[in-house]
């Protein structure tokens, strides 16, 4: 016994580092594996009020060119509104009840929310970014986030009250469902951590015709992301011979060294779509409830 | 100004010039990251106990952590060169005389050789564990090695440049401090 206090007493700073080093990487595998982490929370907060401290200083500087950016979005916005349109009636006796889109909004899908980002890498293996909304505005987990552009830039991992963290495209975890435009064939995008300006793009059949430039938009299979909005073009075409299947290089349409204003959206389903897939992975899998 | 009071100031500095100068540099290179912040570490004074200065090295990577939200990624790094630096100064001591004559690590205090070859190692063990950390989910051993190397190099660039334009005043220890 004596020998044991004796061999702690004697290695105390050796077992402390071990101690110190086991819970660091911990904290690392834990968080990598349930994009969560104890005590996250609390320091989103603390890292988040410098955060906004620090955005105000650099939203001084970048005003200008985001300023030109909302205003083009507003601009095909405003050309939307229903006031441009002269509803022609040639016989005046006709009334015209229906309208070729729900003005009134009770058959929402999609809701968009504006919020800023107040930090943001590119250059880690694993990128996110910060807003300043949080659960206070509604956001929660698997919401989708789009750049002042509307194009694709990742999707909401963690909220706290005031602020949210971002999963960017620019994640080695990240995988995204998306469509070539033109073809409308599927496949999934992924970021191999090395240059941020492209992503790349694999499982589009060879017998697809694609040039450089054609548009990727996001897929269908997405529950928390609109299909059709932009992700970005296709950079370069690297030629696989072993497969039947292209390798697409993608340039991003976000720029995300650059992102300042951002949109996040809502799907006003996402419940229900949710609790029917898993009921019906549920059906499938237990034999007993099939056999009933 | 009491040694808390100086480190915990310069904690903060380190940590802001980190998060917010040299991570929104724009990538030079994929292989090329800047990184400072640990120079808190390797300035600590002589006379700090091993207990708190693993401590400190902990709470540093951990903050740092929390603003990159990578929780555990960096404290590790820090932890261990907060374990190696006492080696490292107790082989770099000289030999004749009791120990060093000033507070706090700097080329001044142990001579620029010295103060390199200390930083130096430090500095490779703190990328070297940090990359390895970042690249064991995926990536190749070349990629690993050359982004050793070439973060080291960068650091090591600035932490000479930091040296020279900061030369710290450094007060000679006394008995009766």
């Amino acid at each position: 016994m004596r020998n044991i206090f004796l061999f702690i007493r004697r290695f105390s700073t050796a077992i402390f580092f071990v101690a110190l080093q086991a819970l660091a990487i911990w904290f690392l595998l834990t968080y990598n594996r349930f994009y969560r982490a104890k005590g996250l929370g609390v320091a989103n907060e603390v890292t988040g009020w410098f955060n906004s401290r620090y955005n105000t200083a650099e939203d001084f500087f970048k005003m200008r060119e985001e300023n030109r950016k909302v205003h083009k979005m507003n601009d095909s916005l405003m050309n939307l509104l229903s006031v441009n349109f002269i509803k022609k009636d040639t016989s005046a006796l006709l009334v015209t009840d229906s309208i070729p889109y729900d003005t009134l909004g009770h058959y929402r899908h999609y809701k968009w929310r504006n919020a800023q980002v107040t930090y943001s890498t590119v250059s880690s293996e694993k990128n996110y970014i910060q807003i300043n909304k949080g659960s206070n505005d509604g956001i929660y987990d698997d919401m989708g986030v789009f750049n002042s552009d509307g194009s694709l830039v990742g999707k909401v991992i963690n909220v706290s009250p005031n602020f949210s963290q971002v999963m960017s495209l620019l994640h080695v975890q990240n995988k995204t469902s998306v469509l070539v435009k033109k073809t409308r064939s599927g496949g999934t995008i992924s970021w191999n951590g090395k240059d941020p300006l492209f992503l790349t793009l694999n499982s589009i059949p060879k017998s697809d015709s694609i040039v450089k430039g054609d548009t990727i938009i996001t897929g269908n299979y997405i529950l928390s992301v609109p299909p059709g909005m932009m992700v970005g073009t296709v950079a370069e075409i690297i030629p696989d011979n072993s497969t039947n299947f292209y390798v697409l290089k993608i340039r991003t349409a976000a720029n995300f060294a650059d992102l300042q204003q951002v949109f996040v959206v809502e799907n006003l389903q996402y419940a229900e779509q949710e609790s029917l897939l898993k009921e019906t992975q549920k059906k499938v899998d237990d034999p007993k409830r099939t056999n009933r | 100004m009491s040694d808390f009071l100086r480190n915990t100031i310069r904690l903060a500095i380190f940590i802001l010039l980190q998060v917010y100068v040299l991570n929104k540099i724009p990538a030079l290179h994929q292989f090329i990251i800047p990184i400072l912040y640990y120079l808190f570490i390797l300035w600590l004074p002589f006379s700090i106990s091993r207990a708190t200065l693993l401590l400190t090295g902990f709470i540093t990577g951990i903050i740092l952590d929390f603003f990159m939200m990578t929780p555990g990624l960096h404290a590790a790094p820090c932890v261990l060169i907060a374990y190696l630096r006492p080696f490292i100064i107790n082989i770099l001591a000289p030999k004749d005389a009791t120990g060093f004559s000033y507070r706090e690590p700097s080329p001044k205090a142990m001579g620029w050789t010295p103060y390199l070859v200390y930083s130096f190692v430090l500095t490779l063990a703190h990328h070297g564990y940090l990359v390895l950390l970042e690249w064991l989910s995926f990536g190749n051993f070349f990629h690993f090695v050359i982004k050793v190397i070439a973060s080291t190099g960068i650091s090591m660039l600035l932490i000479i440049t930091t040296e020279l334009l900061f030369p710290r005043k450094l007060k000679f220890r006394t008995n009766t401090a």
